[in-house]
């Protein structure tokens, strides 16, 4: 066992794995985590706390993460290269484990451009490559960077992020190939909308055994609105939304759009279920916490597999 | 009180402008007295510095008139000369200045009658902006 | 080169406007070829400065001098210069932030009966190449460890925007870099060009952690060559 995590022996017994995500409050108030965790509880295998996302100030995702943890949740720290050099993400890293943390991902982060504070200087000391690498080693070899010894056990189930349709396209699996070789554990992809599409990029993944060798989580997002999937499209690189998605949404009637796009992520759960190399689902219902439940009940995935 | 002349500095081109300049003078139109023509063989020869140096000695306006953009007889001095201009504007600005006391102007071809509105157009232009502030 | 852009004539002028005797001084290098600090920059700042010090009603004397380089003594030791900065109360130096340091020290060290003041009339930005007339864009941000050779001649500590060492972040879009769609993203134009030149293999390992020791990680960076002192 890599780190023993609900979510890896679940996957480990090949179940079919459902992660959520929530984003941290802009302070400190620990009851706004407490909240949203309440309303995802049972209802997901482990939930993403996100690192100061698109570069705004939030609740660190440690703090936040150990505050799940306490409500009897299992969180997924994500940990960014642009505000932390290494010395500071093996620290944070030690101190996740103390505070029991099991999974985490390792990403690159969204520019500082995009945030409240653009002013600020960035570190990116190492990439989300050379951070998968480092956290396999400190766990595989308990040694850190320098190959000091670490004091104690360090334990950590590895995760990152896949783009599959950002640019340049070609080389999406190459990169995808790179974080395996890494060592990465486990993948939480970009929201995907476009099926057909994706089928075709889990075939070339599968085809060179990546499933094998770490777990995939199809990333779905619920469409609220057409206003939404315009916006997705136009803004979030690598999203592509096909039209007949859009007219499905637009057909549904005014009052009613929300729910047509609860439905498709449904039927996406459903497809992803059936689709070779897909271990699992990792929802992201962007400010739309309290509807994880409905959405879970909808897709039949309830109740939660323990272990 | 006086009323208030400006002084006022032309860079004219040797072709389109100073022609024009010549018929008008044939034809009975004087230049007054308070706008001085320096003769350049192309507006895209006058510099910035050329400019500034103008308002330092003293000027309360700088006119550069050249040929219509598209038949400069060196091709493209014309479209350099507006781009100097444009320069100048936002160096006179740093300094307090008013962009406008600055222009390039064309004319297309000999014709006296728009040589001399330029001139009064000027002219009238920088009385009513009043004396240059850095004015002697 | 260095590439570097005049401050505003606002606060250039607020650096100076109690003094009365004021130099001007340009270099002949690099920002004369970014058009920063040059000869004519010189002439132009030497201008605005009297056009201003006239409007306010002031008697100030601005001179010019040109030096070839403020960052090497042998370009610095011309006594007229020195003379003139020894009666002047103020220099302006239109010279990259090294040669405003240099030329400080400098005259620190031939003018010995007082330190002289010198401001600095650009904002030193980056090393660059000119793309075209009127542009020029960063290309070498000095890590001190050069890997060109392993990304096809495309420099991604310098024109990633995160520095990525390992390939495109997921924000790369339309071969345009997420922060801006006119920056080119630079793990596109690597991956492209080694594609190009059959050489993706060099990209496949992962490379491993930067030491940015050799990069400007800990004070001024030197450099000796004791094969060249004598």
């Amino acid at each position: 066992m890599k780190s023993g995590s609900n979510l890896e022996r679940l996957l480990e017994r090949g179940e079919f794995v459902v992660t959520g995500e929530l984003g941290p409050p802009k302070g400190p108030d620990a009851e706004v985590v407490k909240k949203k965790a309440a309303m995802l509880k049972g209802n997901v295998d482990a939930v993403n706390i996100t690192d100061n996302q698109t570069a705004i100030v939030r609740m660190s995702s440690i703090a936040a993460a150990k505050v799940l943890l306490d409500e009897g949740l299992e969180p997924n720290m994500q940990m960014v290269a642009r505000d932390r050099n290494r010395i500071a993400m093996m620290s944070d890293l030690f101190g996740a484990t103390a505070f029991g943390i099991k999974n985490m991902l390792c990403l690159s982060g969204d520019h500082q451009s995009f945030g409240n504070h653009p002013e600020a200087k960035n570190v990116f000391d190492i990439d989300s490559i050379q951070m998968i690498y480092m956290v396999k080693t400190m766990r595989d070899e308990q040694k850190i960077i320098c190959g000091e010894k670490i004091e104690g056990e360090f334990k950590m189930f590895i995760g990152a992020a896949c783009n599959p349709f950002a640019d340049p396209f070609w080389y999406r699996l190459h990169r995808l190939e790179k974080k395996v070789e890494a060592g990465v554990d486990f993948i939480q992809t970009q929201c995907i909308y476009d099926m057909p599409r994706f089928k075709e990029f889990m075939k070339q993944v599968v085809d060179l055994g990546l499933h094998e060798k770490c777990k995939i989580l199809a990333g779905i997002t619920p469409l609220k609105s057409v206003g939404m999937a315009r916006y997705m499209a136009t803004n979030v690189s690598g999203i592509t939304i096909p039209e007949d998605m859009i007219n499905r949404l637009r057909g549904a009637g005014k009052g009613n759009v929300a729910n047509e796009g609860i439905k498709i992520a449904c039927e996406q759960m459903q497809e992803m279920q059936e689709m070779e190399g897909i271990a699992g689902v990792h929802l992201m219902a962007i400010e739309w916490e309290h509807k994880v439940a409905e959405i879970m009940e909808m897709a039949g995935m309830l109740p939660r597999p323990t272990i | 009180m006086k009323a208030f002349e400006p002084k006022i500095v032309a860079f004219c081109c040797h072709y389109c402008a100073l022609t024009a300049a010549d018929v008008a003078g044939k034809m009975g139109f004087q230049i007054p007295s308070n706008i001085r023509i320096i003769r350049v063989l192309c507006t895209g020869k006058v510099e910035t510095l050329h400019i500034l140096k103008a308002f330092e000695a003293g000027a309360d306006g700088v006119v550069v008139i050249g040929c219509k953009l598209g038949e400069c007889y060196f091709k493209e001095g014309n479209f350099r000369a507006v781009k100097k201009v444009e320069r100048v504007q936002s160096l006179i600005e740093e300094v307090g200045l008013e962009g406008e006391r600055v222009n390039f102007d064309f004319v297309p071809g000999p014709e006296p009658r728009k040589f001399a509105a330029i001139l009064s157009g000027m002219n009238e232009k920088v009385k009513s902006m009043g004396p240059d502030p850095l004015g002697q | 080169m260095i590439v570097a852009e005049r401050k505003s004539f606002s606060e250039i002028l607020s650096m100076v406007e109690n003094y009365s005797k004021i130099i001007v001084l340009g270099c002949g290098s690099c920002v004369t070829i970014c058009m920063a600090g040059g000869e004519e920059e010189v002439k132009i700042l030497a201008s605005q400065l009297r056009l201003a010090f006239k409007k306010d009603k002031k008697n100030v004397e601005v001179e010019e001098f040109m030096a070839l380089r403020q960052c090497d003594d042998e370009y610095m030791n011309d006594p007229t210069l020195i003379e003139k900065v020894q009666d002047a109360d103020v220099i302006i130096s239109m010279a990259c932030g090294v040669g405003v340091q240099h030329a400080t020290a400098f005259f620190d060290r031939v003018i010995t009966d007082r330190p002289t003041r010198i401001v600095p009339a650009l904002n030193t930005t980056f090393m660059g190449a000119n793309l075209d007339t009127g542009i020029w864009e960063e290309r070498c941000v000095g890590c001190g460890d050069c890997v060109l050779e392993k990304t096809g001649g495309i420099c991604p500590v310098t024109r990633c925007a995160k520095s990525l060492l390992n390939g495109p972040c997921g924000g790369s879009s339309n071969g345009s870099c997420e922060i801006n769609k006119d920056t080119e993203c630079a793990w596109h134009l690597i991956v492209e060009r080694l594609k190009a030149l059959d050489e993706l293999g060099r990209i496949k390992a992962v490379e491993m952690y930067k030491d940015w020791r050799p990069s400007h990680n800990g004070g001024p960076r030197k450099i000796v060559r004791e094969d060249m002192r004598l």
